[in-house]
């Protein structure tokens, strides 16, 4: 059984300047996986990477998810197959609402694997179940997609797909951005309760405070497009209070 | 009737057939020297250039070269072609009027009279020697060749009267059907709605198949009374390789509500100039425009609004979705009088690019002579937005499926301004439609 | 409503009677006889010496003027100008001066009273360095003043040499740089450009000529100020300014005319280029004598202005305050035909009185990723109409262009008009544009909760127009910020006090 997401000496530039400078990274089912590192470290474009989102060249290395070659994918193919990304800044798409949104969404994946559509009358149910267990009310379900949502509703609605999709690896892109202790109390208990022996997620942020409420399995430290150290959840620990200086003489 | 009309730069080579013409066209005496100063009038500049300010986007003398000789009356074969046209409309629930190349053909209109609405051929009234204003139907208050030269041609249309307090549940639906290659239809139609008065108002324009490179020139001349409510929809989706232009005159009363919503997926080179007057005090006025073109279409849309009294309110929407090589004009124009103070006049035109050729030509105009306004427009033109399409990919949609998406909610707000059901979903059906051809 | 009827009524009593410039010096001067005609191009070429080659220019851009007609598509409205009814050409009679000593001291009179320093040392004196201004010479300005046809002092001329700029006279520059004239004159605005443009290239008689040496960022403000002093006569002034390849310079231009019961003509070409990197800033403060208060008098002001940001990555900058002229026909506008270039307009457009103004740009993008910026604000006030008319379009070939446009009227009583006129024209996807205007009155409950809160109606008033611009205004250089604040003042004079 080959790991769940395999990024082996990954190298990517944008503009003909290089971001990642060969990163490896293994991440099993079941496990949660936290990235750290300072502004510009390189973290967020990982995570565009392996969404697969445009503007980017993979110069070197590749990424295995399941055993099967990213790359070669669509991003709407990645999706299907079980990538998702929580985006930092999730975009506003005025016009479509949250409900048509999430069932196009949902039935285009479904329908990518070969499984059948969800009927109507299941859909709403089950939306319903987990907006209410997000604390998202109707009507801003009938909205457009995050059309006036405030920062804490727009990664609540990041949640409440991810636990509609179940997905097998999430990446959370800094998702204690803009958030106030409530709102990252809220949204970290949604997906405290998307852990399972299946799914695998990675945690890419700059603080130790998202930590304390989706506790990590591993955490790596990354600074100038690698990975320069590895450990336990008690590393994020030690960098809250030695912070990311001690690191960039390593990756120089 | 079937006259041919000689290719024409300036209108002067037209003038001979007109005048052989002339005596063949319905009306007698006044109406045909109505026609004449139409005709006068048109002469003037002959098919607009771009050096017409008013058309300086759609030369018509480039993009349409000549006027197409006049259709004629319909022979039995046409009308049952038109009736199998007019049959597979799916429009729901209406009280139909057909015309057919350019002439009302009664047998195929589901009309059915009195609840004090009342309908008359255009023809039958031009020709009707006891009547005293029967010229005055080819008169307006616009002065614009296209409109002069429709007055001049005009051979048919309706005329439909709604008497004061009537709320026609039923809408009114006036179908063009075109049956006849390389012809020119002439249509004018005038309403009228009491005050008080309650109507919805479909105009549609379909083709058999056998009509290929024909003109539709239309003209509606709509009265909207006092405290009035008219909803107004018109869906174009003519052959690719027609050319359709169509003008509306409105005058609106006071207190009246006019809400007028047009689709434009079809024609080869379109034009449709609507010229509203606010002629009441506290009107409200909604047009929504929506210009889904591909290939080499050419497309205008044209509002002028005159806010001639205080208190109205009006708002424009122009949407237009280009792909390929197509091209899309919009003109709005909000005008102010001196006296119509507490205007409230807002404008916005946006224009979603698909492809490197397409064009857009934008002229949102204020004209302003009163104070007391709150006038505003606004324009935006780009290309689909990639950060938007990557998220909906990054959620498991396919690129076409995205791009669907994000188009039917870009012409969402002008669909959603129809009030009828099934004539938005009519409205809806045909933007599908066209998203459904995309390649 | 009251206070703003009282506002309204302030501004009707008063308005342009209150021009400040209206002053004649009455000095000798020289005059070509009234009419045009080959001749007078001839005359007027002789009178500055020029080559042949010059003569030549001017002739053929008159013979093209024959076959031209006026235009007729700005929404102004006037009678029909006799253009033999003029005189092409005039000048002080004293002349060819070696030091400002020379200048007829009516003339150096009239630029004090103007306010404009035409002694360097005066306007050392009169401006304090202020502190932490580590170079006093920075608030230095160089200035080309020009009466009626021609220009009468360029001040600084020895310190700019050192820097290398050439600012002079483009009478002298035809005569001394003919090589750069000749490359540039004419290459933004053609000769057969438009009637105005046409006729100023047959008979224009003097003007500035400015050409910054690659590298260079000019050490002071230049500036210009045009004076129409002569009655009966006709101002075709010529500008032409090069900044060669990373050169920049900033350069202000100011204008006033006698008051006088017939109106005047004013028919100014402007030319700028920038090359690669380069950068010209152009600030305009316009006060030509408005007419009075029936709508008398006043200058006819047909201007064209154009820039070619001809280099990659260069930019223009437009920024004009514009009250006075009994008419304004002008179209500030830019070329953007290397790739990176940026174009900018920034207007504050005032009419009262009986003054008309049509006046507005053209964003022309040609390169890729070029960029654009429109901010247009136009006050009507009086019996005067107000109109923006503008271009933005983005041909073909030209990936990426982006533009923002905002222009923004108010409006000052219901006797006159604010209009709007752009067009948008977008020619392939990749062209991103954003455009909005509104037009509204100045706020009741604005008005009164300044009133409320200690502040006269006018104060109020002038309040919100000074907010209203004053995007604008920030984008002028410091000096001409606060002349520009004071114009409007006097402009809207009862409204604002």
């Amino acid at each position: 059984m080959p790991a769940l997401l395999e990024v082996k000496n990954l190298q990517v530039r944008v503009e003909e300047r290089e971001i990642l400078h060969g990163l490896t990274l293994t991440v099993n089912a079941g496990e949660v996986h936290a990235i750290m590192g300072p502004n510009g470290s390189g973290k967020s474009t990982l995570s565009h990477v392996i969404a697969g989102k445009p503007g980017y060249e993979v110069t070197g290395g590749e990424i295995l998810f399941k055993g099967e070659d990213l790359l070669e994918m669509e991003a709407d193919e990645r999706a299907a197959k079980g990538v998702f990304l929580a985006f930092q800044y999730p975009v506003e798409i005025p016009g479509v609402a949250t409900m048509t949104f999430l069932r196009t969404a949902l039935n285009a994946q479904r329908k990518a694997r070969g499984e059948s559509e969800f009927s109507t009358p299941d859909f709403l149910k089950k939306v319903r179940e987990v907006a209410a267990s997000l604390n998202i009310p109707q009507d801003m379900l009938r909205r457009g997609v995050n059309v006036g949502f405030s920062g804490g509703e727009k990664k609540r609605n990041e949640v409440l797909q991810m636990a509609l999709f179940q997905p097998s690896l999430c990446i959370l892109d800094e998702m204690d951005s803009g958030l106030d202790i409530d709102a990252l109390r809220i949204a970290s208990e949604g997906v405290n309760a998307l852990r399972s022996s299946e799914r695998a997620m990675v945690v890419i942020t700059h603080y130790q405070r998202l930590l304390n409420y989706i506790v990590p399995d591993h955490v790596h430290v990354m600074s100038k497009g690698r990975v320069v150290k590895t450990g336990g959840k008690e590393l994020a620990l030690e960098l809250e209070a030695s912070g990311y200086a001690q690191y960039e003489d390593v990756a120089a | 009737m079937n006259v041919a009309l000689a290719k024409t730069t300036t209108g002067a080579t037209l003038d001979g057939t007109f005048a052989a013409a002339r005596g063949r066209l319905p009306g007698t005496g006044p109406v045909v020297e109505t026609r004449q100063r139409a005709f006068d009038q048109f002469a003037v500049t002959g098919l607009p250039t771009r050096r017409v300010e008013e058309w300086k986007y759609t030369d018509l003398r480039r993009l349409l070269g000549d006027v197409a000789p006049l259709a004629g009356a319909p022979d039995q074969a046409a009308l049952a072609e038109a009736r199998k046209a007019v049959a597979a409309l799916k429009d729901g629930d209406t009280q139909k009027l057909v015309l057919v190349d350019g002439v009302f053909a009664a047998d195929l209109s589901s009309f059915s009279a009195g609840n004090g609405v009342t309908v008359h051929a255009l023809s039958a009234v031009l020709a009707d020697d006891t009547s005293a204003v029967r010229a005055d139907l080819l008169l307006s208050t616009v002065n614009d060749p296209m409109l002069a030269l429709n007055a001049a041609f005009a051979t048919d249309g309706v005329i439909i009267s709604v008497a004061d307090g009537i709320d026609c549940a039923t809408p009114l639906q006036i179908v063009h059907v075109t049956t006849k290659p390389n012809t020119a239809a002439f249509t004018r139609s005038l309403i009228r709605i009491g005050s008080k008065a309650k109507v919805t108002l479909v105009e549609t324009f379909v083709a058999t198949e056998a009509a290929k490179a024909y003109q539709v020139h239309d003209t509606t001349v709509m009265w909207v009374g006092d405290d009035a409510d008219l909803q107004h929809v018109r869906v174009m989706e003519d052959a690719h390789d027609a050319a359709s232009i169509a003008s509306a005159i409105v005058t609106v009363g006071a207190r009246a509500k006019f809400n007028t919503f047009s689709l434009t997926t079809g024609g080869g080179v379109s034009r449709y100039q609507s010229f509203i007057t606010l002629a009441g005090e506290n009107s409200e006025l909604s047009t929504n425009s929506v210009h889904l073109l591909r290939g080499q279409q050419h497309g205008d849309c044209t509002f002028v609004i005159d806010h001639a009294k205080p208190g109205c309110l009006s708002r424009e929407t122009f949407r237009a979705v280009l792909d390929d090589r197509a091209h899309s004009v919009f003109q709005g124009k909000i005008s102010v009088h001196q006296i119509a103070q507490q205007t409230d006049g807002k404008m916005m035109s946006r224009a979603l690019l698909l492809s490197d050729d397409a064009e857009i030509d934008n002229k949102p105009e204020l004209e302003i002579f009163a104070d007391d306004v709150q006038c505003g427009h606004g324009a935006t033109v780009g290309a689909l937005d990639d950060s938007l399409l990557f998220y909906l990919r990054a959620r498991g949609l396919p690129e076409k499926e995205a791009e669907s998406l994000l188009i039917q909610a870009f012409v969402g707000e002008a669909l959603e301004s129809i009030v009828n059901d099934d004539l938005r979903d009519v409205a809806i059906g045909a933007a599908e439609r066209w998203l459904g051809t995309r390649v | 409503m009251a206070a703003v009827q009282e506002t309204i009524d302030q501004v009707r009593l008063i308005d342009v009677d209150q021009y400040r410039y209206g002053f004649e010096t009455l000095i000798e001067s020289e005059l070509a006889p009234k009419g045009l005609s080959e001749d007078i191009v001839r005359y007027i070429s002789a009178k500055k010496n020029e080559p042949e080659w010059m003569l030549e220019w001017r002739l053929e851009a008159y013979r093209r003027w024959l076959t031209m007609e006026e235009p007729t598509w700005a929404r102004v409205d006037y009678p029909k100008i006799d253009f033999q009814d003029l005189h092409y050409y005039s000048a002080p009679k004293k002349k060819s001066i070696a030091s400002l000593d020379e200048i007829d001291p009516e003339i150096l009179k009239t630029y004090e009273k103007l306010g404009i320093p035409l002694r360097e040392v005066a306007m050392l004196e009169g401006v304090e360095p202020q502190p932490g201004d580590v170079d006093p010479n920075r608030r230095k300005i160089a200035v080309d003043a020009v009466f009626d046809s021609v220009s009468v002092a360029t001040t600084f001329q020895a310190e700019l040499k050192k820097a290398g700029v050439i600012f002079m006279p483009i009478s002298e520059a035809i005569r001394e740089h003919p090589e750069l004239v000749k490359q540039y004159l004419g290459t933004v605005v053609p000769t057969s450009d438009n009637f105005y443009a046409t006729l100023n290239s047959a008979v224009f008689s003097d003007g500035s000529f400015v050409y910054i040496p690659p590298g260079v960022k000019c050490p002071m403000e230049l500036s210009t100020y045009f004076r129409i002093n002569e009655r009966n006569t006709g101002q075709f002034e010529r500008t032409l300014i090069i900044a060669d390849k990373g050169a920049y310079v900033s350069y202000l231009e100011g204008c006033t005319a006698p008051q006088r019961d017939e109106n005047q003509l004013h028919a100014a070409v402007v030319e700028l280029v920038t090359l690669d990197d380069a950068e010209i800033k152009y600030s305009t403060v316009q006060n030509w004598y408005p007419g009075n208060s029936e709508g008398k008098g006043g200058i006819y002001n047909f201007v064209t202005k154009r820039g070619d940001c001809r280099g990659n990555n260069s930019k223009i900058s437009w920024t004009q305050v514009e009250t006075g002229s009994a008419i304004t026909w002008k179209y500030p506008s830019c070329i953007l035909r290397g790739d990176n270039s940026r174009g900018e307009f920034y207007s504050i457009a005032i009419s009262n009185g009986y003054q008309q103004v049509d006046s507005g740009t053209k964003m022309i993008h040609l390169g890729n990723n070029t960029t654009s910026r429109i901010i247009s604000k136009g006050i009507a006030a009086g019996k005067s109409q107000n109109t923006y008319r503008g271009l933005v379009t983005a041909h073909r070939k030209a990936k990426n262009a982006r533009n923002f446009t905002a222009c923004d009227s108010l409006l000052i009583g219901d006797q006159c008009g604010a209009h709007t006129v752009p067009y948008i024209e977008a020619k392939n996807s990749s062209a991103l544009f954003e455009h909005e205007a509104t037009t509204s009155k100045i706020s009741e409950d604005v008005l009164f909760y300044c009133v409320q809160r200690g502040l006269s109606q006018e104060e109020a008033v002038g309040l919100v127009v000074n907010g209203f611009v004053k995007d604008v205004l920030q984008q002028l250089p410091m000096e001409f910020a606060v002349e520009a604040q004071k114009l409007i003042s006097i402009s809207l004079e009862g409204s604002v006090g």
